[in-house]
């Protein structure tokens, strides 16, 4: 059991010690480190409440007390970002749970009992990805209603194909390995032998996916908040942010311009950490 | 091949049967009666049982959803707007060339900017140029696309006022939302086609090619191009499809009248024939455009093609067929 343990910690210094080696990617790292602390200590950092309106001082630029300058209700376009950092994040962490924890499940037992199972469960799945993905979550968020929730769920449902297929063709590399015959002799049941053994060795690549796709969750997360399927006001996103500046971009192009970067640094720091992992998880350049 | 494209044909009809029958599924176990949205809360309970009868929404679930499947079927008849009370039918005709217009061009316009920046990149490894090329199309992926169209409207249609912001009237209302369109695409394109073109230069037949003496440029363009161009059509296959989805956005925020605007105001309204016939067609479109890409993979590479004509290489080609699956779903 000891080994056990050392062994797995060193596999872990490895990987950070290949990872570190890229600069990017730990710059990245970080950045969405400081993100995930700002969400998380919105109500302390944020000057002013991210509801609070002043009709007196409505689309002002930058001063001194509002340093990303107020909407057109008065409110402090700061806040609303950083507030606006918990939903959007919420929004990414969320879907892509629900998607990689399903579809990381239906992968591994498609690809690990094969036969008819994968076949049926292959055949659902060219249903489910004949409709593009981006209609499916739109039309999911529509139906469903508009709210957090609701948007979570599409999108987690819409993740749910690309998780499983590439899962599927993971487990099929390791369902014949020698450990897998070596626990099906001593009677392991075929639960603990997927839990316990396929899954853990299998969702190597999967990592870099899931690390992206938190990126690519929070962008199409922020795209159902902008045609109003997400966050509902007064709730701030960043996504919904953008939509309530669409109207004034002739005036104030600025109220738009800054949730935008929000959503491009966190899905850049995003791809870039992915980028890095996928090198640093890959033995082939290891020495 | 023949066969092939025959039973890839057939293997699309329990689709889109079954994507009918899932919407329905959904519409059905959603809360909110269309027929009381239609009315109004002002309406009485008899005016609304009335509205469901007429609606045919008091059948029961399999009937609507025979009578939905055998009406396209045998009349063409997607079933009549809720709202406009036009069939959708024509509806959807009018607006398909506006929706097939912009994703064509605009993946076209990707194509155009998306291959040859990639052969630039790959071509010039090591250098300042290939990292900006590589720094750009990641920051291309990175942006939500309708913040970038929202900011091309701000800078050509307010700042500069060289190009008009909305509708398409003429031929300068495509050229925003084309771009706008493209943005990602080209990114990805971009990106696997640099690394595509690196590991083909990297092959024997290249050295091959340069041992004889030919020069840099025939190598690249002759010898090495065709072959890394061979996963990037699946790539582009599938973006052309992935962006009929994309395209709902766009048109909303350009307002062209196509067929993503229209299942969106469809959605909006609760306007089921619309929602359910327009994510039909839209699929089917999607499903047609993934076997037209296979189709010409087989086309370009011998090495695929041949499996057509070898009936044994049956399970490899499957094989094949799953991974090129996942291809797609990645560039999705």
């Amino acid at each position: 059991m000891k080994t056990k343990k050392q062994k797995k910690q060193s596999q872990l210094y490895e990987v950070w010690r290949q990872l570190k080696k890229n600069k990017l990617a730990v710059v990245s790292m970080f950045v969405l480190l400081a993100i995930i602390l700002v969400a998380v200590f919105a109500p302390v950092l944020a000057p002013y409440d991210y509801k609070e309106q002043n009709a007196m001082q409505s689309n002002l630029g930058s001063t001194a007390e509002h340093l990303l300058g107020t909407d057109k209700l008065g409110r402090d376009i700061l806040s609303r970002i950083i507030y606006g950092a918990r939903n959007s994040l919420i929004m990414g962490f969320s879907a892509i749970a629900i998607g990689a924890v399903i579809g990381i499940t239906i992968g591994a037992i498609s690809g690990y009992f094969g036969g008819w199972t994968d076949n049926i469960i292959m055949r659902l799945l060219d249903i489910y990805q004949a409709v593009p993905m981006l209609l499916l979550c739109i039309a999911l968020a529509a139906i469903l209603g508009p709210s957090l929730r609701n948007a979570i769920i599409a999108l987690g449902v819409g993740m749910v194909p690309g998780y499983a297929r590439m899962m599927r063709a993971s487990v099929m590399t390791v369902r014949d390995k020698e450990y897998v015959e070596s626990a099906k002799s001593k009677n392991c049941s075929t639960a603990r032998i997927i839990i316990k053994h396929i899954i853990p060795n299998a969702i190597g690549p999967m990592i870099v996916q899931i690390t992206m796709g938190v990126g690519s969750c929070i962008l199409s997360g922020a795209m159902l908040s902008f045609i109003g399927l997400g966050v509902q006001p007064p709730a701030a996103e960043w996504g919904a942010m953008i939509s309530e500046a669409r109207a004034t971009i002739r005036q104030y192009p600025t109220q738009c311009l800054y949730p935008g970067l929000c959503v491009m640094v966190s899905v850049l720091a995003c791809n870039l950490l992915g980028d890095g992992l996928r090198d640093a998880l890959d033995p082939r350049l290891r020495n | 091949m023949l066969r092939y494209i025959g039973k890839r044909l057939l293997m699309l009809i329990p689709v889109l049967i079954a994507i009918s029958l899932v919407v329905l599924i959904i519409i059905d176990l959603t809360p909110g009666d269309p027929a009381r949205i239609l009315l109004g809360t002002q309406a009485t309970e008899e005016q609304v049982q009335e509205l469901r009868d007429e609606l045919g929404l008091n059948d029961p679930f399999f009937v609507r959803w025979w009578n939905y499947i055998t009406g396209i079927i045998t009349r063409g008849d997607f079933g009549t707007s809720m709202m406009t009370k036009r069939p959708v039918a024509k509806e959807m005709l009018e607006r398909f060339r506006f929706t097939l217009f912009l994703v064509i061009i605009g993946t076209c316009f990707a194509v155009c900017v998306g291959i040859p920046v990639g052969i630039f990149a790959a071509t010039h490894q090591h250098t300042w140029k290939d990292s900006l090329a590589i720094f750009l199309s990641l920051i291309a992926i990175s942006m939500p696309g309708f913040w970038f169209s929202l900011l091309v409207i701000r800078l050509f249609g307010v700042k500069l006022q060289i190009l008009p912001i909305s509708g398409v009237d003429t031929w300068k209302g495509w050229i925003l939302p084309c771009i706008s369109m493209a943005l990602g695409t080209i990114a990805m394109l971009a990106r696997q086609m640099r690394s595509d073109m690196l590991e083909t230069l990297r092959q024997d037949y290249i050295i091959t090619a340069r041992a004889k003496g030919l020069s840099e440029r025939r190598v690249v363009y002759r010898h090495a191009l065709k072959n890394a161009l061979i996963p990037v059509i699946t790539i582009v296959g599938g973006m052309f499809g992935g962006s009929l989805g994309g395209s709902l956005i766009t048109e909303v925020i350009f307002s062209i009248p196509g067929l993503g605007q229209y299942t969106m105001t469809g959605l909006n309204n609760r306007d089921y024939p619309v929602i359910q016939s327009s994510i039909l067609i839209i699929s089917c479109m999607f499903s047609v455009i993934l076997l037209i890409v296979d189709l010409l993979y087989a086309v370009v590479d011998p090495r695929i093609r041949s499996q057509f004509a070898r009936k044994k290489a049956k399970g490899k080609e499957k094989k094949d067929e799953d991974k090129k699956a996942e291809e797609t779903v990645a560039a999705v």
